[in-house]
């Protein structure tokens, strides 16, 4: 009888999920429940089993045991449309949306209504949920030319437009600035005390604590356990997330013997549809130290380490300083080949996992001896060498795989990222340039990452840190630069700037463009 | 138990599919012989529907059409070289997701550079001479056939699809004109065997097996590919530039370059195929030279996952099952469509099974009492 008034009370009710991928096992007998009027965090390390949770209940996996309630009932669901009719929206950490639509358009989609269509229709309902809950859109706008957040408002619309009660948001401040993630949050705080249930995965502690009513842990697939937030910290949710207590305290050692590396001037890039992505940017490296970049997400910062790594063809001056010699050399416009053959010993660990960095179908020695393959012998390759590497960044890193002859792809995303970090300090780069090297890896592998980041800083490398969490950046970077729409809105110490400085001047040069634009 | 009671009531349903991590290659190739033994009953079905035999007896016929006396043997085995070899030539296009469906027009350039070398310098080249001046010239052919769409697809990304099939149709059209010009009877449209008497230009015969060097010639460059493409630093770039542009890119490997490199290669290979079938087999040209075997070696190729020596397997069971088609269609009066049907259901279950090779489908659970 207890059970069957529990029922009655939760939107949503888990009850002993599990689901399994081939050997691994993603969910393993994870209960969970959220009352109406409540937002449910889910923290979980990488790999614990959170976005596949999240999948389950949204209808998009069939879970292989255990039991889904809905207000009590319980109930099955084969496709996402059936969660959709069972109130549950998901809104996904990568958005489905189609460009060339408007926000209405996209939020129609799919939908089987009885009356006849009709857009206006569409857009005032969206425009009454907007006023609802506080969002800002034009429902008639294209989807290509919204911002990121706005984006995101769309797809909260769209499931809100399908009566959804049950949320489920899929890291969603992972792209956002802080301004907007607070915005963002008022909205959720909005819908919660409107009776929704809000489930929302994030990996940042501090959105945690200042967003959520109470905190599910998940840890190896396996369920932990649900505290209220208002009766934990930072650190007891830490010790839940990992079994054991980490230091949130990153290394930052003194730069030992600054020296310009890499200067560049007046760097502007255009991108293929003529926008110019990258805007006058001028700055240098140094060696010996570790140069932050902040930025929300799509402001220049992917073209900016590939017009260095010698992918883009950027005008202006990119001048390395070789460390012995001190003669200089201009990167602009080299190919990558090009500058490796001058001797450049130029690292990059890109954004792109398996599309760029590695390739996903191949084993790790292959991958491993991307860098290398044309060493040795002449016409045929030699698998020795690079096999040894593999093995080597296995055991150094400890790279969890079943040997060095399994596909890439089927590693868990922290190990891929071990791989390739461990392919690209092999070759004792002079500049190493990473662009959100821990993006999805859980506290142990982001620690051996910084690690890693703070050893090739002690060896005199230049090292160029391109992130989104900027608690990290303050705490390992000795420089932070902050890039906004293509532009550098400013340089400063690490060691004495604040979080909001640094957001303010992430989003500062949008407004300026914005008003720009409408004048 | 009040859960139990309410968990029969909702329907779950029958089976889901989910996707396997990594097969053992046995079980695999097991999966595969299952499809073709299903495949075998399944069109055992059809044509006793169809046709009232006996299955068995069809399947039996089958298997004597292309296995029956030492003729169809070595009949079977030429043709399967000759496949063969012209999926060894569009393999390292596929592998590198270059949609080379131009096959059949370099084999013809080739086959007609070799043609065009017999009828002109028949008669003044000492024969050794000429062979080698045919070799560099069906080489040459369809070399020059492949790099055309592929130096469009590197400079200005046009579809190669589209252009290498364009160029089969040039090539085809080429060869009816000159097989007009060069027509014994004039105005005949038909070459004929060229130099039926002096035999110049035709591929020696080893012994007295007339295929045999077009089979050794097919079983060297065979091996030689599957070195290339696993062992080589050219077929490392291959691979890396069929599965990601973009990873070539980052680490400096020069796509255009690549590009071009191997469809040289494929269309040099495919120009070499069309010399063994002017010159060891077939002793004239005709629009029918390539036979189809430009677009079957896709098949071959996609079967085999680009690994020549599977490609011999393949090759061989699509030869087999043509050959075999073919008989039935003759032993029981039956037209060509019937054995067509045949070929079409086995290879719909040989590719179908790759399904179950690469997800396994999970059934619901019996609920326990």
């Amino acid at each position: 009888m207890q059970a069957s008034q529990n029922n009655e009370v939760y939107a949503i009710r888990l009850e002993g999920i599990s689901k399994r991928f081939g050997n691994k096992i993603a969910n393993d007998n994870v209960d969970l429940n959220v009352k109406h009027g409540q937002i449910l965090a889910i923290l979980g390390e990488n790999g614990s089993g959170k976005t596949t949770l999240m999948n389950v209940i949204a209808g998009i996996y069939f879970p292989d045991h255990g039991k889904i309630f809905v207000d009590g009932k319980e109930v099955v669901m084969k496709s996402p449309k059936e969660a959709i009719k069972y109130g549950i929206g998901m809104i996904h950490q990568h958005f489905k949306l189609v460009d060339v639509f408007s926000a209405a358009e996209n939020i129609m989609l799919g939908l089987e209504e009885k009356e006849k269509y009709s857009i206006k229709r569409c857009e005032k309902r969206v425009s009454e949920i907007a006023n609802q809950y506080g969002f800002e859109i034009d429902p008639s706008r294209k989807i290509y030319e919204m911002s990121v957040s706005e984006k995101q408002t769309v797809e909260i619309i769209k499931v809100l437009y399908r009566n959804a009660n049950i949320l489920i948001l899929d890291e969603p401040t992972a792209v956002l600035a802080p301004q907007e993630t607070e915005k963002l949050f008022d909205v959720l705080r909005k819908m919660r005390d409107d009776g929704k249930a809000i489930i929302i995965i994030t990996h940042k502690l501090h959105e945690v604590l200042s967003l959520s009513d109470q905190v599910a842990v998940l840890c190896k697939g396996k369920y932990i356990g649900t505290v209220n937030t208002a009766e934990t910290n930072e650190a007891k949710l830490t010790e839940m997330m990992v079994g054991k207590k980490v230091t949130l305290n990153i290394d930052r050692p003194e730069p030992i013997n600054r020296k310009p590396r890499l200067e560049l001037s007046h760097v502007s890039c255009v991108n293929r549809e003529g926008t110019k992505i990258l805007n006058d940017v001028s700055f240098t490296a140094y060696s010996g130290e570790i140069l932050g970049i902040a930025g929300i997400a799509g402001s220049g910062q992917r073209e900016l380490l590939e017009s260095i790594a010698g992918l883009q063809k950027p005008e202006g001056e990119i001048l390395y300083i070789d460390p012995e010699t001190g003669k200089t050399e201009d990167l602009r416009s080299k190919t990558p080949m090009q500058i490796r053959e001058k001797g450049i010993s130029l690292s990059f660990i890109p954004e792109d996992r398996l599309g760029m960095g590695l390739v996903g179908n191949m084993d790790i020695v292959d991958n491993v001896m991307l860098r290398s393959y044309r060493k040795g012998r002449p016409f045929l390759l030699d698998r020795n060498n690079p096999k040894k590497l593999a093995e080597k960044i296995i055991e150094d890193l400890e790279v969890v795989t079943p040997g060095v002859s399994t596909p890439i792809r089927s590693l868990s995303g922290g190990n891929v990222q071990k791989v390739l970090v461990g392919r690209e300090i092999a070759s004792a780069p002079t500049v190493l340039m990473s662009a959100y090297p821990v993006r999805g890896l859980d506290i142990n592998s982001s620690y051996m990452i910084y690690h890693l980041l703070n050893k090739q800083k002690e060896n005199g490398c230049a090292v160029i840190y391109v992130g989104e969490d900027l608690d990290v950046l303050l705490a390992l970077a000795d420089r932070i630069l902050v890039i906004c729409a293509g532009s550098v809105s400013g340089i400063f110490d690490a060691r004495t700037t604040t979080k909001e400085e640094i957001g303010l001047k992430m989003i500062q040069n949008k407004h300026q463009r914005g008003s720009d634009a409408n004048g | 138990m009040q859960m139990a009671d309410t968990g029969k009531k909702i329907k779950e349903p029958l089976f889901h599919i989910v996707r396997r991590d990594n097969i053992v290659w046995w079980k695999a190739w097991i999966i595969r012989l299952l499809a073709i033994l299903a495949a075998l009953v399944f069109c055992g079905i059809v044509s006793f529907l169809l046709t009232k035999e006996n299955p068995l007896r069809i399947y039996s016929v089958m298997f004597d059409g292309a296995f029956g006396t030492k003729r169809r043997v070595w009949s079977l085995a030429q043709n399967v070289a000759m496949l063969l070899c012209v999926s060894v030539a569009v393999a390292p296009a596929f592998k590198m997701r270059f949609w080379n469906v131009g096959g059949e027009g370099q084999v013809l350039a080739g086959g007609l550079a070799s043609a065009a070398c017999m009828i002109l310098f028949g008669d003044s080249l000492p024969s050794a001479v000429l062979l080698i001046v045919m070799l560099i010239a069906s080489i040459l052919a369809g070399a020059i056939w492949a790099v055309i769409p592929a130096i469009f697809r590197a400079r200005w990304n046009t579809n190669e699809t589209l252009f290498t099939l364009m160029m089969n149709y040039i090539a085809i059209q080429l060869v009816s004109f000159f097989a007009y010009k060069w027509s014994v009877p004039k105005g005949s449209g038909q070459v004929g065997i060229i130099n039926r008497t002096s035999h110049a230009g035709w591929l020696p015969v080893i012994g007295d097996m007339e295929y045999l060097l077009n089979i050794i010639i097919v079983l060297v460059l065979t091996v030689i590919m599957y070195v290339y493409l696993k062992y080589s630093k050219q077929g490392y770039e291959i691979a890396v530039v069929g599965e990601s542009e973009k990873t070539a890119k980052y680490i400096g490997i020069s796509v255009r370059k690549v590009i071009l490199r191997t469809m040289i290669i494929s269309g040099a290979i495919c120009g070499l195929a069309g010399l063994l079938l002017v010159a060891g087999t077939d002793h004239t040209i005709s629009r029918e030279t390539a036979a189809g075997r430009g677009f079957t070696a896709i098949m071959v190729t996609w079967m085999a996952k680009f690994n020549p020596f599977f490609m011999v397997l393949t090759s061989l069971l699509i030869v087999f099952l043509e050959k075999g088609a073919t008989e039935i269609s003759t032993a029981f009066e039956l037209n060509e469509s019937f054995s067509e049907i045949i070929t079409g259901i086995i290879i719909f279950f040989i590719i179908g099974c790759e399904f179950f090779i690469q997800y396994r489908v999970v059934f619901r659970e019996k609920e326990a009492a």
